[in-house]
């Protein structure tokens, strides 16, 4: 099996070159024989590469110990589920996986495009074939997850050998969220490729208008959905396994996930201003592109050893081909905008300060600032040593103090500018709008400051999502009321009505409730508060409202562990809540130990249990117990967020049967299966 | 005045504030890598900073008392005493040959004072025996076993 995925991966890279050559001919020569060559030669490279995804999923399944990577990441006791999760926790696995889910992108576009768009696909294409040649390359000949484990006998002949039993996933990753955290993050980072090629297609083609933005706005915003719901599973699993008590650490890899996150924020933005206004074409060219290069340097920073990070990949030899691949992106980009850089040239300028336009504009301002400053706190290092030739690194502190003011203008923004008027907005309408929310923000502000809510941060976010809060609700009981009126529905019917009607716009505004509940939930990281103790059976902590009491301590064996576990009774009041039980388990395979945090989760807060381990002095068990306020509100506000954007993802419904129905009665002899009133859907009616 | 300029202006502030508030961050928490034998010959200036180290965990120096854990790491032939006196649990990771980053200030004495230590680590790609190991070295991380 491992020659079949081997010879798979390189069938496919020959099929990449293939496509891409073929795709270049078919621009020059547009023979259509040719063209349709070059799209089979992409769909078989995607094919392929299933292939090897299945090869190598049935040698992980089979337990084959031959392989170096099979050997390194899998043990025979390793249950089915997190056989799955091996499979991309490695290097050359995950690679492969990037590869694979890349594929299903390429392939999606290629077959649903395969009889539209001429003259832009075949760009699209060659683009795509070249995304992918480069992670094939990586595939079949940098770090391929097919090599086999063997030394050099005498004779210079290979022996090869199979061990009785691979070393086993690191415990770290065997959790649930490990089986969906990585696909969720890769297919946010891979679906980006997809506007990416359509931007560069449509430049290099001089593909007329803004239609590249419509076909791939549902692909971006799969992709940023997919990047939404990997980086909260990421911080979900920090939080949940690392048993640290906070979810998000500024760390190199997360920064990696979240810069691209903000530039595609930034993207889903800005294109609205190109598509309404025909403003913005060249920024928007940009932003995508970059957004595409953050994903790439992203993959970069895990694996390159560039920047340390606790969950980095060791240094390999792989950095340099991504750093080439990245400068050669660069250089296309470059290349493709210089020379075509007068199509890209805007319509309309910017009529007045308070608009949709401006908030557009300072919207994108400040993504961008944030997400230039993550980057250069995240390769600080890297800058200092280049500057001054010293090795500085910048932690949370710095972070913070940028990151925290611009979220809280974002969540402003988040407010005000779906409200906004395009052009220019008047002080009556401002007034309108805004007037109740504000003072609904501010009420709710002054109730909680005395009930010692001091942090200012904390308070300004709260305020503003209250008051972003009610202008969402408003505009939600502001059009269904009118559908009310005019249909008599119910509130709730004429709210779906509402919805459906115009799915971009109320989904959207779904995806920013869905961010207020997040920010919230961020909120309250400012009332953090944390204890440790050593504990015997019988002993007590308390922690805010509640008090913890130590049960017992036992041993129990699982299939490829050992745990050790704390019974711990959770008291609030004299009432009891939950027997809580945090582990500290032992990995035989590998010889490493992990967590299991028990957490006792309410809206309100979470009670958060670590299992510290013994102390050395005396043998007692530690434990750690924190209490988190809020942090559900961001889980919970992950979902609204994928909810949302499912439903702007739907095309817009208006049934237009009465306007149908009196069309026919003027014509009484039409067939009367044209009676049934089509739905009409269109787009981009924001 | 024009539109532009004004959107112009109102960018400009908001860069400037966010750029000074970076600026107070990047102070607050600045942290200079060394190796462990820089550490010995620094100036006196330098020796102030927060400094963050890289080394193995020498086998059998872990030592763990009230309030604080003690433990040596080494690289490039020399070694460093480290005293963690932070809140958070040790990771798991941490364990006797593993390598740890430790992060914090030299006492006085000369021995390392940490208030945060790493160690290697979740995702971490291993060589299976029989394989050449990758190469090692570039970000002052990772030193080489003793």
């Amino acid at each position: 099996m491992d020659l079949f995925g081997s010879f798979a991966l390189l069938l496919a890279f020959a099929c990449a070159v293939y496509a891409i050559g073929a795709g270049i001919a078919a621009i020059f020569t547009r023979r259509p024989l040719l063209i349709k060559s070059a799209r089979q030669a992409g769909l078989a490279v995607c094919i392929l590469i299933w292939m090897g995804m299945a090869s190598l999923v049935y040698l992980f399944l089979t337990d084959n110990f031959s392989l170096a990577y099979v050997a390194g990441h899998s043990n025979r006791d390793l249950p089915l589920f997190y056989k799955f999760a091996a499979l991309w926790s490695g290097q050359e696995g995950s690679l492969l996986f990037w590869s694979f889910l890349l594929s299903l992108y390429v392939f999606s576009v290629l077959f649903t495009y395969r009889h539209k768009h001429p003259e832009l696909i075949p760009y699209v294409g060659v683009v795509l074939a070249g995304v992918q040649l480069f992670f094939l390359v990586l595939n079949t000949f940098i770090a391929s997850p097919f090599q086999v484990i063997g030394t050099m006998g005498p004779h210079g002949v290979l022996q090869l050998f199979a061990q009785a039993d691979g070393k086993g996933l690191n415990p770290l990753l065997q959790y649930p969220e490990m089986v969906a955290h990585p696909p969720m993050l890769y297919s946010g980072y891979t679906g980006f490729t997809i506007p990416f090629a359509f931007a560069l297609a449509a430049l290099l083609g001089r593909y007329p208008g803004e239609k590249w933005i419509h076909l791939t706005r549902k692909w971006t915003m799969i992709a940023w959905c997919f990047q939404t719901v990997g980086i909260l599973l990421g911080a979900h699993w920090a939080y949940a396994v690392l048993g640290w008590g906070g979810y998000w650490a500024w760390d190199p890899v997360e920064n990696a996930s979240l810069m691209p996150w903000l530039t595609g924020t930034a993207f889903l933005h800005s294109v609205m201003m190109q598509e309404k206004r025909g403003m913005l074409r060249v920024w928007n060219v940009w932003l995508v592109f970059t957004t595409f290069l953050l994903c790439i340097l992203g993959t970069f920073l895990t694996r390159s050893g560039v920047v340390s990070s606790v969950h980095a990949f060791a240094q390999s030899t792989i950095g340099p081909w991504f750093l080439g691949f990245i400068i050669f992106s660069i250089a296309v980009c470059l290349w493709a905008y210089l020379k075509n850089r007068d199509y890209l040239r805007s319509d309309n300028q910017l009529d007045s300060l308070v608009s949709r336009e401006s908030s557009f504009l300072f919207n994108n301002l400040i993504l961008l600032v944030a997400c230039v400053a993550v980057l250069s706190g995240t390769l600080f290092p890297v800058l200092s040593e280049w500057v001054q030739g010293s090795k500085i690194s910048v932690g949370p502190p710095f972070f913070n103090k940028v990151n925290i003011p611009i979220g809280l203008f974002l969540l402003f923004l988040t407010g005000v500018g779906p409200l906004l008027a395009w052009r220019r907005t008047s002080l009556d309408s401002l007034k309108r709008n805004f007037g109740w929310p504000l003072v609904g923000g501010l009420a709710v502000g002054a109730i909680l400051f005395p009930l010692g809510f001091r942090d200012f941060y904390a308070l300004v976010c709260v305020i503003l999502s209250v008051f972003v809060t009610l202008t969402i609700f408003a505009e939600f009981f502001r059009g269904a009321r009118v559908i009310r009126g005019r249909t008599g529905a119910n509130l709730f019917a004429a709210l779906a009505q509402l919805t459906m009607r115009n799915t971009r716009r109320y989904g959207g505004y779904i995806v920013h409730f869905g961010m207020v509940l997040i920010f919230v939930g961020l909120a309250g990281a400012a009332f953090n508060q944390d204890k440790q103790m050593e504990m015997a059976p019988g002993s007590r902590m308390s922690i805010g409202p509640y008090s913890l009491i130590c049960q017992t301590f036992t041993s129990r064996p699982a299939q490829n562990y050992t745990a050790e576990r704390a019974t711990i009774e959770a008291v609030r009041g004299n009432q009891a809540v939950m027997m809580l039980y945090p582990e500290r388990r032992f990995y035989p395979a590998n010889e490493q130990s992990g967590t299991m945090v028990a957490i006792y989760s309410t809206l309100k807060e979470d009670l958060y249990v670590v299992y510290a381990g013994r102390s050395p002095e005396n043998d007692q068990p530690v434990i750690h117990a924190y209490l988190n306020p809020l942090v559900k509100w961001i889980w919970l506000g992950g979902a609204v967020v994928v909810l949302g954007t499912f439903l702007a993802l739907l095309p817009n419904r208006q049934a237009v049967l009465v306007v149908r129905a009196a069309a026919e009665k003027v014509a009484p002899g039409a067939a009367p299966q044209t009676v049934r009133a089509p739905l009409r859907t269109y787009e981009g009616n924001d | 005045m024009k539109q532009q300029t004004k959107f112009g202006v109102g960018a400009a502030i908001i860069v400037a504030t966010l750029g000074w508030l970076a600026w107070l961050g990047a102070q607050e928490s600045k942290t200079y890598y060394h190796t462990i034998v820089e550490l010995s010959s620094l100036k006196a200036s330098d020796a102030r900073h927060r400094i963050r180290v890289g080394g193995t965990v020498r086998p059998g120096s872990i030592a763990r008392y009230a309030g604080r854990v003690d433990f040596v790491i080494e690289g490039e032939g020399k070694s460093l005493a480290v005293s963690y006196t932070g809140t958070d649990p040790l990771p798991d990771t941490f364990v006797d040959n593993s390598q740890a980053l430790v992060e914090g200030k030299l006492a006085p004495n000369g021995a390392f004072v940490a208030d945060k230590v790493q160690a290697k680590c979740a995702s971490k790609y291993e060589p299976a025996p029989g394989q050449p190991k990758d190469s090692t070295g570039g970000s002052g991380y990772s030193e080489k076993k003793s």
